[in-house]
């Protein structure tokens, strides 16, 4: 039996973070935890993707790189919008919450 | 037919570069953005019509952005169907794009909150034509890394236009599509990852005509197409797309039912139309269609509120989308033809069927099926446009609808898939009944006790209607985009 | 030539064009829309007047568009297309101006005459048909257009009857769509001027041509009313007596029994449909039809249902004349297509007039409405005397030839017993009406009475139309032997079409 090699060992283990945030992006309910989620798989996913340009040969494949880059900056922004999003749902709870006590109709 | 060489036209940039510059535009002047983005959407749709035509005529083109070769480079290609989608989006988005000039006004006309409206305007304009943009460069791209960004943009302008009306329901309908589509882009991000390691290449052509089902690129395609589905709201996925497309405003509906769904859809035809997976697992998309036939036009049956019957009606659609897989094994190209026939038909029949919808909403202040009978007298334009979509919806004579139902049915016959066949038939008998519910209402001869003033400008009511009458038309001049998606 | 290829697209827009108008018109613009009606009317009829000439003289009309790769529209005038497209034609005109005054205070009148003039443009269209294709384009968007002139009235009686007609129309619609797919994987396009097409599938696809046949009749049955297809038509005559005689004479039940004669004698052929062993079922079918549609048309009390019954039986003579298989029994059946939709449309203008003016639906409630409108009532005898069969009528005509082909055809003798029986049966449902009308006291107030207009019974408008088609329908049983009338026609149809 070979050693695992260090490329087999990164791409594992990002393929490992990729499962995880999906567990916990279908698992946890509250919506930050899920944003999180999203961004361990992504992290995952990068850290796959360099493997890959690191694994081919001596030489290092530039193109995976520069996904990686181009990558983190969608992830970034797609974060950006998820958390904004989150706020104004919350924002949307509490208004609905507090009309609803204000009603007494509240049931819980 | 014969494929004159490719050749490389610069017509490709124009559909993607011309509505970002209007986003951007419109963005940066508040004061200007309707009619900046009117001009922009005009500007769009024929340039997206001029490459359409270009490709007719010429044969199929690619463009390498900047003048930078793959694999850094990006390039684009335009075939038949990617052109077709092209057409698609510049016909409904400019349809669209006029009912949304009207709609704003008359929102802001009747309504008290002036700076809300207007504040929801500007950012409509820019998100939509950036969503445009998105669209375009997805249905051009040839790079599957390119594909991912712009399957990205495609989701956060698409959830930023969902969240715009800032009610409750539509933010939580918007958080839940956004979580779905982060997975499915996350999802296809990983096949990416995994076609690169097997292939050395991100080029689409390239990987698709040398694709072989190893294990490593099995698992690329399947995580590309769960991502896939679960952006286009297929069976059993479909849970996010009626709440985010109900309530969504009614221009808003109409793109996301009428051209996002076929982003995502587009691509996954682009996997999956070689012979080799159709006869390894194409059963799998045409058994979860099937169901979401029967599911859909089941729930479209059942709702109470005009909007979501018509989103519900998009998932069965949706299901004819996947059903129909198993016919591209044909090699004559019937099978290609319905199910993008059925595409292009569906997108301007739902998207008319929106924008009616919308202006019913706007002038009655609900959608309740029930409560609608009368509206014919009030809105008679757009009841009409209503009523011709059902058309298409149902599969009838004279409609674009009419012709893909042809193109499924006789194809399936001609192959002996006598089970799809009758799917089909069923779902078509299904749709009438649903569509049905809605049409007796709007074209009920009622009397309204009371006329409201009316609310809704004429250009609202005749954008629906064009859009319908469109989608009439491709019942009759179906050669002509059938010719175009044979470019290849 | 090129008029010769834009004459059949004129003769559909003649109609169209003016019903796409009207729907654009104020509810008030009353000149207007009766205008534009009559001019379309009268167009079409100078249209279709020429063509009629033309075909006489051996010219041949034809338009196509090319739909699909190998699939065309074809629109093409024969004489049997020749046949129907009269009559449609000329009971739109009479139709249109008994609606004018018939609706004189209705609410929607634009949308009703605007969806009148389309239905009549997509009648038009099947009988122009040239392909199967084309017949199955316009069979169904005549479903569509009509049902808003079924529901016409709003009530929910109306709502209910339009509803089970889209029901047993859209599923009749599907079945012909199956098997006109079917039949098109088969033999390709199927064109109407090469009969036989189908002969080389004999040997292969014996089961599947007889399955189709079955699909195909299905869904023309479903609009011809055959038993057990026929549940919306007593429904649908809760709308108002125009769309009830566009439904019974001009296009719907029409066109059904003209996909009959079609799919028999263009798709099929019949020495390809008796090989099949097909026609037997029909005859069966139409028989059956016959006298189930007289027993029930006895049985009711209203009277525009006791006409609708009536129709669910007298058409089915068609598709027994078509079954029966030869000259003289097809040419029976053909004539009966236009001498019916003269009849009918007459009865229904009558029952239009009684409802309208003295607001009585049952016929127990009709004693003694001859004294208080005679003409009408003229009218109505004349056409129900021609219903029963009485010689010289029109109906006589249609039912000699009828029994004529069945004595001639073996194995059939027993078929005049039927028509017999049919007769006996529409005499025992007309003649009370007709006896009570004339011979019967009046026994209480009318429910209403909206009064003489002038000189006239009620308003002229109401009163001429079922005058002259009552006429129209004494003349050609009267002169059924000269060159003019349908018989002739139809004598020349089948000598060239069908004949020995």
């Amino acid at each position: 039996m070979t050693m695992l090699s260090p490329s087999l060992i990164y791409g594992l283990t990002g393929l490992l973070l990729f499962v995880m945030g999906l567990a916990g992006l279908l698992g946890c309910a509250e919506l930050l935890r899920k944003i999180l989620a999203t961004n361990i798989m992504a992290s995952g996913i990068f850290l796959f993707l360099i493997t890959i340009a690191h694994g081919s040969g001596t030489l290092i494949d530039p193109v995976p790189q520069a996904m990686v880059l181009t990558g983190i900056v969608v992830s970034v922004s797609s974060t950006a919008v998820a958390l904004a999003l989150a706020c104004h749902v919350q924002e949307a709870a509490r208004r609905h919450d507090l009309l609803q006590k204000k009603r007494g109709t509240v049931r819980r | 037919m014969t494929n004159p060489a490719l050749h490389s036209s610069a017509w490709l940039i124009w559909p993607v570069a011309a509505p970002l510059t209007g986003a951007l535009l419109t963005f940066l002047f508040k004061d200007h953005s309707r009619r900046l983005g009117l001009f922009f959407a005009a500007l769009s749709s024929g340039l997206g019509t001029a490459l359409a035509w270009q490709i007719l005529g010429h044969g199929p083109a690619h463009y390498a952005l900047g003048g930078w070769q793959p694999p850094l480079g990006i390039a684009l290609r335009a075939d038949g169907p990617a052109a077709l989608m092209v057409m698609m989006t510049a016909i409904t988005g400019l349809a669209v794009s006029i009912y949304s000039g009207g709609y704003f006004q008359s929102r802001r006309r009747n309504s008290k909150h002036h700076a809300l409206h207007s504040a929801q305007e500007h950012a409509f304009w820019s998100l939509w034509l950036l969503l445009w943009a998105a669209l375009n460069g997805l249905f051009l791209s040839n790079d599957i890394f390119n594909i991912y960004v712009s399957l990205e943009l495609v989701t956060l302008s698409s959830v930023g236009l969902t969240a715009l009306s800032g009610k409750p329901p539509s933010l939580v309908a918007a958080m839940r599509y956004l979580l779905v589509s982060l997975l499915g882009s996350l999802s296809f991000l990983l096949g990416v990852g995994f076609f690169y390691k097997a292939y050395g290449t991100l080029a689409l052509t390239a990987i698709i005509n040398s694709l072989s089902l190893s294990p490593p690129t099995s698992m690329a395609l399947a995580l590309i197409s769960i991502g896939l589905l679960l952006k286009s709201a297929l069976f059993p996925f479909h849970f996010w797309l009626p709440p985010a497309h109900a309530n969504a405003l009614t221009p808003v509906s109409a793109i996301l039912s009428g051209l996002v769904i076929k982003g995502s859809w587009y691509l996954f035809y682009r996997f999956w139309h070689v012979e080799l997976i159709f006869t390894a697992v194409g059963l799998v998309p045409a058994i979860l269609g099937g169901a979401a036939i029967i599911w859909g036009a089941w729930q479209a049956f059942a709702q109470q509120r005009l909007k979501m019957l018509v989103a519900y009606s998009t998932v069965a659609q949706i299901g004819y989308l996947f059903v129909a897989f198993p016919l591209l094994a044909e090699t004559s190209g019937q099978g290609h033809g319905a199910l993008f026939y059925f595409a292009i038909s569906h997108s301007c029949a739902k998207g008319a069927m929106f924008l009616a919808a919308g202006t019913f909403f706007l002038q009655m202040g609900h959608d309740r099926i029930r409560d609608l009978a009368g509206v014919r007298q009030l809105l008679p334009v757009s009841s009409f446009a209503f009523g011709l979509a059902a058309l298409t919806i149902m599969g009838l004579p004279p409609s674009g609808g009419f012709i893909a139902k042809y193109l499924y049915i006789n194809t399936a016959i001609n192959q002996g898939l006598w089970w799809l066949a009758l799917l089909i038939l069923l779902g078509s008998g299904l749709s009438a009944a649903y569509i049905f519910r809605a049409v007796s209402a709007i074209l009920s001869p009622q009397l309204l006790r009371i006329r409201p003033a009316l609310v809704v400008s004429a250009s609202m009511q005749w954008s629906a209607l064009t859009l319908a009458l469109i989608s009439l038309l491709l019942g009759i001049i179906a050669p002509l985009p059938l010719a175009l998606l044979e470019v290849s | 030539m090129i008029w010769q290829n834009w004459l059949l697209i004129m003769i559909l827009l003649s109609s169209l064009v003016p019903g796409l108008i009207i729907f654009t018109l104020a509810e008030s613009n009353r000149a207007w829309r009766t205008t534009l009606n009559l001019l379309g009317a009268t167009m079409k009829m100078v249209l279709v007047l020429v063509m009629i000439i033309g075909i006489s003289q051996g010219h041949s009309f034809a338009a196509h568009l090319s739909l699909l790769p190998g699939l065309e529209l074809v629109l093409r005038a024969d004489p049997l297309s020749a046949l129907f497209v009269a009559l449609s034609t000329l009971l739109w005109l009479f139709t249109t101006i008994y609606a004018v005054a018939y609706l004189e205070d209705a609410p929607n009148r634009s949308h009703f005459f605007g969806y009148f003039s389309i239905c009549v443009s997509v009648t038009i269209g099947i009988a122009l048909a040239g392909n199967l294709l084309t017949f199955l384009f316009f069979f169904e968007m005549l479903t569509l257009t009509t049902y808003p002139l079924v529901i016409h009235r709003g009530t929910a009686e109306a709502m209910a009857a339009g509803r089970l007609y889209l029901l047993y129309s859209l599923s009749g619609g599907l079945l012909l769509f199956v098997g006109v797919v079917w039949l098109h994987v088969l033999a390709g396009q199927i064109d109407f001027s090469r009969p036989g097409l189908l002969v080389p599938l004999l040997v292969q696809h014996r089961q599947s041509l007889i399955l189709i046949f079955f699909l195909l009749m299905a869904g023309v049955g479903v609009k011809a009313a055959l038993v057990p297809l026929h549940g919306w038509l007593p429904r649908a005559m809760v709308a108002p007596a125009p769309v009830s005689a566009l439904l019974h004479a001009v296009a719907v039940v029409k066109a059904g029994a003209f996909g009959i004669m079609r799919i028999v004698l263009d798709v099929y052929g019949l020495p390809l449909s008796r090989e099949l062993g097909l026609l037997m079922p029909l005859t069966l079918a139409a028989t059956l039809t016959i006298i189930y549609g007289s027993l029930l048309a006895i049985r009711q009390d209203n009277l525009k249902r006791r006409l609708a019954y009536s129709t669910v039986s007298q058409v089915s003579y068609i598709a027994l004349g078509i079954s029966i298989g030869n000259p003289l029994a097809i040419m029976g059946g053909m004539v009966h297509l236009v001498h019916q939709g003269i009849m009918k449309i007459t009865l229904f203008f009558c029952a239009g007039n009684i409802a309208e003016t003295l607001g009585l639906h049952n016929i127990s409630r009709m004693n003694g409405v001859g004294r208080r409108l005679p003409l009408t009532m003229a009218a109505f005898t004349l056409a129900a005397m021609g219903m029963i069969g009485l010689p010289p009528m029109a109906g006589f005509v249609s039912k000699w030839y009828l029994g004529l082909g069945a004595i001639e055809q073996p194995g059939h003798g027993w078929l005049l017993v039927v028509l017999v029986l049919s007769s006996l049966l529409n005499a025992a449902y007309f003649l009370p009406i007709i006896y009570g009308a004339w011979f019967r006291k009046q026994e209480e107030a009318w429910p209403e009475d909206s009064g003489r207009k002038g000189n006239w019974e009620c308003h002229w408008m109401l009163v001429v139309p079922p005058l002259i088609t009552a006429v129209v329908s004494l003349l050609v049983g009267l002169l059924a032997n000269s060159n003019l009338s349908p018989l002739a026609w139809v004598r020349f149809i089948v000598s060239t079409r069908y004949g020995p």
